[in-house]
């Protein structure tokens, strides 16, 4: 999976937990571009990258991710395994 | 098809494009349909979001002319947050608008016990009360067997004060739930050897949570079972535990959400009633038209016949408490029938079913007829079909009806009957064990009126006695059963509890009967309640008047009318009062009081009130006996 494929995927889950058509991620995009992107709906992404990925971060992994740029990298980490 | 999916309903192919044709939709009606059909496919968390954020935007008036308000106060033990759109869209699923008070985390008691808390402020119609393994530890370990179980029954009497509270206060309805095992076991299968284990401490708690529910009359929401079932690795996962105290994965809120809509359901008496069964590849394998009596398969010999005999030994348990049963086949009336009498392996025959529609019609059709002839609306069915093209139709043409998905395999056919939850229950009585036998008298009923010449002798031929009596505590379980499952011929559709019967019965004042049925054909059971209570200047208000429609056309009314008039004036009624409130299915009874003689009042759209003058009043003369009960 390429980091473009990857993003693609990301901007489609982030459109769909958002209900937001018109987000664009980006490697620098954070929790300070998108309100509503608090706790609780940091654990829905991850729940559906999980899901649509068919992949499973640990307890630690998910504690570090903040940004889209580190959501790529725990990705291509568990994709490249 | 494995929970916690919800795999008795159909996948929709393109989830994304009808979701966007909802949310531009600028009728509000119809968005509202469209949503309420999607509730009823499958869908992952975060298309359940979707779908609840667009029902949120449509407005309280929309909502009101297609779905029934439930107002459900959450007191939660751990984050539920996450659960709350799966409880709404599945709410949709059931016809319900559920509006949720959600109550700050491990506080229930305190927000109980203050008097003016954000709770009452909300008035909920139903409190959902659900513990955590604190509440099953709060006494401490236990120290030997009859140790685990004094403590077991502390704790849980502890809780039952607060339970009481919402329905001793303000009549709600009260739902608690059964805690289960998440943590990780200590031992193993000494667990189960050890009084003072996780798993012995739950069992015994979750045990005497069972007998307070059916003590005070709770709504139990058995989560440790269906953890039992679904299996506990797909309902909860530690990881979330951790980050957001989340005890069910939010790959499980779906089936969470369904579990709750359906108590709701059943509480509102909206719990399916009758299982409509197509005959060929679903009671038995093979298709009877070409294959013969001697080609179908069914019964010992081979694992799919078995698996058929499997279902039906299924679908017979289910009538046996009180689920009607139909047929509903593409077959020649004949040939059905014969397969259905004439298989030695058959284990449902004909005199389990209500009714038995076998022709070439299309099935749309043929499932109103059935809902016709059992008396009972569409939205009490469920049909059960092999076939994708009937399923499909009936989806289309019939939305009310509900239609699971059929895997491939008959084994599993139990399964799916059982995960959907259709025929959740609020309490069985001995009513609903005779309901199939009092069914398919009906049908012999039935078939005298067609034989009779006129109705004034079809009745008198029924040779009916009508016995009535004033609800006591040996009645009153089932007059409240009936007070809140009737929906068709009930003319003010107040729902009481037990409790508040009782209330109503401590006043001298109260007129309150029931009335039971025997003809011909055998014992109808308790099919009446009329509840009258002391108004102004010597009027009685009919507050409550319901009646079964199994005995529709009967002239029961009157009769029942006959019995109140005769109490009330005991009581020194000059007058009674009636009132219609119109609701979406008891629009068979909007002449009820017209009918009977009684002056209109005053009428507005959803509501009408009528009176009876008693000096004037006579009794006609009744193709029945009416007598008192005594003893």
């Amino acid at each position: 999976m390429v980091e473009s494929e990857i993003y693609a995927l990301l901007n489609e889950i982030f459109q769909d937990v958002f209900d937001d058509p018109s987000i664009e991620v980006t490697s620098t995009t954070s929790a300070a571009d998108i309100p509503a992107w608090d706790s609780f709906n940091n654990i829905n992404v991850i729940l559906a990258i999980e899901l649509r990925l068919g992949v499973k971060f640990t307890t630690g992994e998910i504690e570090q991710m903040s940004s889209a740029g580190e959501l790529v990298q725990a990705i291509e980490r568990k994709k490249k395994r | 098809m494995n929970l916690p999916e919800l795999h008795w309903l159909p996948k929709k192919s393109d989830f994304k494009g009808a979701l966007q044709l909802a949310r531009a939709d600028r009728d509000s009606a119809r968005q509202l349909q469209s949503l309420i059909q999607l509730s009823r496919c499958q869908s992952d968390f975060v298309q359940i979001s979707q779908i609840d954020r667009t029902f949120l935007a449509v407005s309280e008036d929309t909502r009101a002319t297609s779905l029934q308000k439930f107002r459900l106060a959450i007191l939660p033990s751990s984050t539920v947050d996450h659960l709350l759109p799966a409880i709404r869209v599945a709410g949709l699923r059931f016809g319900l608008d559920i509006e949720i008070y959600l109550g700050s985390y491990g506080q229930a008691r305190q927000e109980v016990e203050s008097e003016f808390s954000s709770l009452w402020q909300f008035r909920p119609d139903g409190v959902l009360f659900l513990s955590s393994q604190q509440d099953a530890f709060a006494g401490g370990s236990a120290q030997g067997w009859a140790d685990l179980d004094a403590l077991a029954e502390g704790a849980v009497g502890a809780l039952r004060a607060t339970w009481n509270v919402p329905r001793d206060r303000i009549g709600a309805r009260v739902l608690i739930s059964t805690v289960p095992l998440l943590s990780a076991p200590e031992f193993g299968n000494y667990d189960r050897l050890s009084p003072s284990s996780q798993l012995s401490m739950l069992g015994a708690f979750n045990a005497q949570l069972a007998r307070a529910a059916s003590e005070e009359g709770y709504q139990l929401l058995d989560l440790a079972g269906w953890v039992g079932r679904v299996g506990c690795r797909h309902w909860f996962d530690p990881a979330l535990w951790h980050h957001a105290k989340q005890e069910v994965r939010p790959q499980a809120a779906a089936l969470f959400g369904d579990l709750v809509a359906r108590q709701v359901a059943a509480l509102l008496g909206r719990a399916r009633k009758c299982l409509v069964l197509d005959l060929d590849n679903t009671l038995w394998g093979g298709v009877i038209g070409d294959d013969g009596l001697n080609g179908i398969v069914l019964g010992q010999g081979s694992a799919t016949g078995e698996a058929f005999v499997a279902f039906q030994r299924y679908a017979k348990k289910l009538s046996e408490r009180g689920v009607i049963l139909a047929a509903c086949s593409k077959n020649d009336d004949a040939v059905a029938r014969q397969a259905i009498s004439g298989h030695s392996e058959m284990l449902l025959r004909e005199r389990d079913f209500a009714c038995i529609v076998a022709n070439w019609d299309d099935k749309a059709k043929n499932i109103r007829a059935i809902a016709r002839a059992v008396n009972i609306g569409l939205d009490s069915l469920v049909f059960a079909d092999d076939n994708p093209a009937e399923r499909d139709l009936i989806r289309r043409e019939l939305p009310e009806v509900a239609v699971p998905e059929m895997p491939e395999d008959p084994a599993y056919f139990p399964y799916v009957i059982a995960d959907a939850g259709y025929f959740e229950s609020v309490g069985i009585t001995t009513e609903d064990l005779a309901r199939s036998r009092q069914y398919q008298e009906n049908l012999s009923r039935e078939r005298l009126k067609s034989e009779a010449t006129d109705m004034a002798s079809y009745l008198e031929g029924l040779d009916m006695t009508l016995t009535v009596g004033a609800v006591d505590a040996a009645q009153l379980m089932r007059t409240v059963q009936l007070i809140n499952k009737t929906n068709q011929f009930n003319l003010t559709t107040r729902r009481y509890s037990e409790a508040e019967v009782a209330e109503l019965l401590q006043s001298n004042f109260t007129v309150a009967v029931w009335g039971r049925l025997i003809d011909r054909f055998g014992d109808n059971g308790l099919i009446a309640v009329v509840i009258a209570l002391p108004g102004e200047a010597g009027a009685w208000r009919l507050d409550t008047w319901l009646m079964s429609c199994r005995v529709l056309g009967r002239q029961v009314e009157r009769a029942m009318l006959g019995v109140v008039v005769e109490r009330c004036r005991q009581l020194g009624a000059t007058e009674l009062r009636g009132e219609y409130v119109r609701t979406q299915k008891n629009g068979m009874v909007a002449d009820h009081y017209a009918k009977l003689g009684f002056e209109n009042v005053e009428t507005a759209i959803d509501r009408s009130v009528w009176r009876l003058p008693l000096d004037q009043y006579v009794n006609p003369p009744l193709p029945m006996t009416v007598k008192w009960y005594n003893g």
